[in-house]
């Protein structure tokens, strides 16, 4: 007899989490746009407050649309549960807050999005925790950066800008033997083109804002927990297996080892910090989720014919596209990325800063702006724009030049996508004489 | 709380709570595979509520050491012997599925020590499924998605998680994925081998609540319904919406009916 079918991720991304509303029927996830939530009695209100019934207070804690996205990002990455919250950032931040004190230390990947290497390299640092930065590749360096006060390694599935594949299993093989958890940004990839619980990982979060909503149109984050790490086990986090005096004592292992992060991170983080979704960004976010399985394969598909286009055009020194054999983590992303390394990349074009300037001028269809996993085609100057707080040394270590410029790929005829590149270029070319 | 019993460790949840014998107890027994945290709002309640609670971790499940043992009978002893190990003399027994049964065994073997019963997501016999049995066996996957799915309403992965932000298949997993090798298979072979249900059932003196799913695949309401009227006087209420996952599923009818039952 076969076993009974888990759901499909097609079907999870357009069902999981909400069934027709009971109130009024609709199908649609309704918009429950109301800060707060009418208590049945003083009892039903101290039973909620204190975790002995399950359901909704105050929208910063919790929401019934947004809470449609957090089980629905879950299914879809096999996690127990996920927190929205109001930017890719704000998970980051949540994360490591939920996680960290002061005089605890984070290792890296030096291979980041520009504002997650300003929050550990500098802002947190503020507080009091440290981050070495490491090359992903270098597993020898992660493993030697670990410190006795280390609690956390952290990388991007695919590094920004150099897509820098990180080696996941390998990455948490060491994290778990120093016996702490391995987050991953798996932002450029999505649930669609990897699953890092699978591999390895422990936490993974998106900015929703890129692929997930997939339009542009919000601003969001998602945190998901694998329920797999055993905070107990591991000795180190007290701020999950010790009672917590600012949640009536709570011992948030004792209630449920695999929910204990979350339960810290919504009854604390949310809680303390406030960096929620609004009802209106999880449902406009729920727009773009729905569709994810049919808009990223065509992402992928575009990207690799202008990454065809571009490797081939004398403008272009190089291509960094993990599919590319000249990328040095081919191999790895054959093995890890079997459906497509996204559709957001960096090439390095001759000429300078002059030539990239009139390149991005020329284009007609991309635009130029500052964020990635857009239906639209977009386009940026790292060096001027996202990683402009980045010294040289740094810029190096990420893999970026003066002449870098990244692309993020849309849902246009990738003819057009061509067309419009190769004129752009050819405008860049005049500037070489 | 950590306890000693049969020279293992023994983990019960207390929600924080120093247990007083002057009070009256509430034990909480979980099903197969899982452990005290799938009573947490439940338990909770009552720990707050003026009882004593102890949701257990059953051997070899969740913090509790040593092995898990063989049958749903060796099961209830061990119950009495946590209590006896926490200084208290009475209890109410609440068990979901295989916990059920072994609540059951309580009150048939303890009656002087149980002084009320309530069972969720149960029927008798509880037969196991051979493919179910043989995967648990292998330890593969399979038996864990099958626990899973079977384990709560075909609607589940479809409908919103009554905690917020929580995949309910993806908790369950979870869990599953951190038993040690055998156990699953342990307290499925446990609930497939118990043959006493009707002669132990015969025996409860004590009064009995039935908290049965509607939508439940492993133990179907009816088959509940039908292990119900074994038992003398006991009590029924069917959950239209749940599966076999009632304290997760249908938390706060669960809770409802037990604050009325444990009253």
């Amino acid at each position: 007899m076969a076993g009974p079918k888990y759901p499909g991720f097609d079907t999870l991304a357009l069902h999981a989490g909400q069934s027709p509303d009971p109130a009024t029927g609709s199908r649609a996830v309704p918009i429950y746009q109301t800060t707060s939530y009418v208590f049945r009695d003083t009892e039903h209100a101290a039973s909620l407050f204190n975790m002995e019934r399950a359901g909704h207070v105050y929208s910063r804690i919790s929401n019934p649309t947004v809470a449609v996205l957090e089980e629905r990002i879950a299914a879809l990455e096999g996690g127990v549960g996920a927190i929205a919250t109001a930017s890719g950032q704000a998970a980051l931040h949540l994360a490591v807050a939920t996680l960290l004190d002061a005089g605890h230390h984070v290792v890296a990947s030096g291979a980041l999005y520009g504002g997650s290497h300003n929050l550990l390299g500098y802002t947190l640092r503020r507080f009091g925790i440290d981050t070495t930065f490491v090359k992903p590749r270098e597993l020898g360096a992660w493993r030697a950066a670990i410190r006795p006060n280390t609690r956390l390694l952290f990388g991007e599935t695919l590094g920004n800008p150099g897509l820098d594949v990180l080696d996941i299993p390998e990455v948490a093989k060491i994290a778990h033997a120093a016996g702490v958890p391995l987050l991953v940004d798996s932002t450029f990839t999505t649930p669609y083109l990897m699953k890092p619980f699978e591999l390895g990982a422990d936490l993974l979060y998106h900015s929703a804002t890129k692929f997930l909503g997939g339009h542009g149109v919000a601003i969001g984050g998602v945190l998901v927990d694998s329920g797999r790490f055993d905070w107990e086990a591991s000795g180190k986090f007290t701020q999950l297996s010790a009672p917590y005096e600012g949640f009536h004592g709570m011992d948030f292992e004792e209630e449920s080892g695999t929910r204990a992060f979350l339960l810290r991170a919504r009854r604390e983080g949310l809680r303390d910090f406030g960096a929620c979704m609004a009802p209106m960004t999880a449902f406009q976010i729920l727009q773009g989720v729905e569709t994810l399985h049919l808009r990223m394969p065509r992402h992928v598909e575009n990207a690799r014919t202008v990454v065809a286009f571009l490797a081939a055009h004398p403008m272009v020194e190089a291509v960094g596209y993990p599919e590319l054999p000249s990328h040095p983590d081919h191999a790895l992303a054959k093995q890890l990325l079997p459906r497509g390394c996204g559709a957001v990349f960096s090439f390095n074009m001759k000429g300078g800063r002059e030539a990239g300037r009139r390149f991005i001028e020329a284009l007609r269809v991309f635009s130029h702006l500052a964020n990635v996993g857009d239906a639209k085609s977009l386009v940026i100057h790292p060096a001027t724009t996202t990683h402009y707080r980045m010294s040289d040394e740094d810029l190096a270590r990420a893999g970026i030049t003066a002449g870098t410029v990244r692309l993020s790929i849309g849902l246009e005829e990738a003819e057009d996508l061509v067309e419009d590149l190769g004129r752009a270029l050819g405008t860049a070319q005049k500037t070489l004489g | 709380m950590e306890l000693a019993v049969d020279g293992a460790p023994v983990y019960a949840y207390t929600a924080g709570q120093t247990l007083d014998p002057a009070r009256p107890s509430v034990v909480f027994l979980h099903g197969a595979g899982l452990d005290h945290s799938w009573w947490g709002l439940q338990s909770r309640y009552f720990a707050y509520h003026g009882r004593n609670v102890l949701a257990l971790d059953l051997p070899g499940h969740g913090r509790s050491g040593g092995a898990p043992l063989a049958t749903i009978e060796a099961l209830a002893d061990w119950v009495m012997r946590v209590l006896d190990t926490a200084r208290l003399e009475r209890a109410s027994v609440v068990g979901h599925s295989m916990g059920s049964l072994v609540t059951l065994e309580c009150a048939a073997r303890h009656p002087a020590r149980v002084e009320r019963i309530a069972l969720l997501g149960s029927a008798f016999p509880m037969r196991v499924s051979q493919d179910f049995l043989a995967a648990a066996r292998a330890n593969e996957q399979s038996a864990y998605v099958m626990e899973t799915i079977w384990g709560h309403a075909p609607q589940v992965p479809f409908a919103g998680n009554p905690n917020p932000g929580m995949w309910m298949y993806g908790d369950t997993l979870a869990r599953l994925a951190r038993l040690a090798p055998g156990v699953l298979y342990a307290d499925l072979k446990a609930c497939n081998d118990y043959a006493a249900g009707l002669e132990s059932a015969a025996k409860v003196k004590c009064p009995a609540l039935f908290i049965l799913g509607r939508r439940d695949a492993m133990t179907p309401a009816k088959a509940g319904e039908a292990f119900a009227s074994a038992i003398p006087g006991s009590r029924t209420l069917i959950v239209a919406a749940s599966g076999h996952s009632l304290m997760a599923e249908a938390p706060d009818a669960t809770l409802d009916a037990l604050i009325e039952f444990l009253r």
